[in-house]
């Protein structure tokens, strides 16, 4: 699996926020063997409170997807990347552009403009948008080769709320890196979004805010692993009616 | 001169950013600067002027989903 030509082989993105110490981070990071983990930019204080962090980045030996979390403008967004790429050296950026603070769905008519303008000037972006067709389609015309439609709002757990939707975007794009972003609560959602064939999940919550984060974050590679080989398995279709697994032929008559 | 250093009032001196991140004690490498909301480059911040009234904003890694 590539990535805007680098070759990933974990399928799982993984979020750096809300855990209850740098050390269980550190844990359930090792314990998902992701090998992307995302990260954001905040004010800094005096007392250098993100050194500590950025040490800690750097120890971990695994790709920075920096974000640009919070931002509800187009020139937020630029900037915040900007200053991402200076600071981690990278010219990947996960594309948030907030369009409603209780919902936090991306304003996907700024995410296509932002999307456009960094691609412009060099940027490889992974857009979090949602599973509008024709969103994607205009994503992809600004520059983007890869889609991060969202499962559910950011850190709600819900799972896959429109499974057909990931479905038929997944069908529509058969040859684009899709990886679905949010709403992932449980390995069995990060299942479902591999069994739909989709490259990879990202998610943070679910495994940070999990009573043992680094249990969780080896049932999530676990369930996606399982997920993404169902997925290549080509699994029988449902049907309506039983049909007997053991064969009729052969069955004495004993009554 | 009277400047915002991520949204707090400051009082200084230094007429260049990388003076005033030095100023303000902004010591840690791991930074990179906004100037007014426009990206300020690592090797622009020894030319750029400061002004009375700008916003800075000092941005580091942290923690994010």
């Amino acid at each position: 699996m590539q990535f805007y030509g680098t070759d990933i082989t974990s399928r799982l993105l993984l979020g750096t926020a809300s855990y209850p110490s740098p050390a269980v981070l550190i844990d359930a990071v090792h314990a998902s063997k992701s090998q992307i983990i995302t990260v954001s930019l905040r004010r800094e204080t005096a007392q250098g409170a993100g050194a500590g962090f950025w040490d800690m980045l750097r120890d971990l030996d695994v790709r920075i997807l920096p974000n640009t979390a919070g931002c509800h403008s187009v020139q937020e967004a630029v900037t915040t990347a900007h200053m991402a790429r200076e600071l981690f050296d990278t010219t990947w950026i996960k594309l948030e552009l907030i369009g409603h603070s209780d919902t936090l769905q991306p304003d996907v008519f700024a995410l296509v403009e932002a999307a456009r303008v960094l691609t412009e000037d060099g940027f490889q972006v992974f857009p979090y948008t949602t599973d509008d067709l024709v969103v994607g389609e205009r994503l992809m015309q600004a520059g983007c080769e890869v889609l991060m439609p969202w499962g559910a709002p950011i850190g709600s757990g819900q799972g896959l709320r429109n499974p057909e939707a990931l479905q038929t975007m997944r069908a529509h794009f058969p040859d684009v890196p899709l990886i679905v972003d949010a709403g992932i609560g449980r390995p069995s959602d990060a299942c479902q979004v591999m069994e739909l064939g989709f490259e990879a999940v990202l998610l943070n919550t679910a495994v940070a805010t999990a009573g043992n984060p680094a249990i969780m974050a080896h049932a999530m590679a676990q369930a996606i692993e399982a997920g993404r080989n169902a997925h290549q398995a080509d699994p029988m279709e449902p049907r309506n009616m039983a049909a007997p697994s053991t064969p009729i032929l052969g069955l004495a008559e004993l009554g | 001169m009277n400047i915002l250093v991520n949204a707090e009032p400051r009082d200084i001196t230094a007429d260049t950013l990388a003076d005033a991140l030095s100023e303000l004690g902004f010591d840690n490498p791991a930074i990179a600067t906004a100037l007014n909301g426009t990206f300020v480059p690592r090797q622009c911040r020894p030319t750029t002027r400061m002004n009375d009234g700008d916003r800075l904003e000092v941005l580091a890694p942290m923690q994010g989903g």
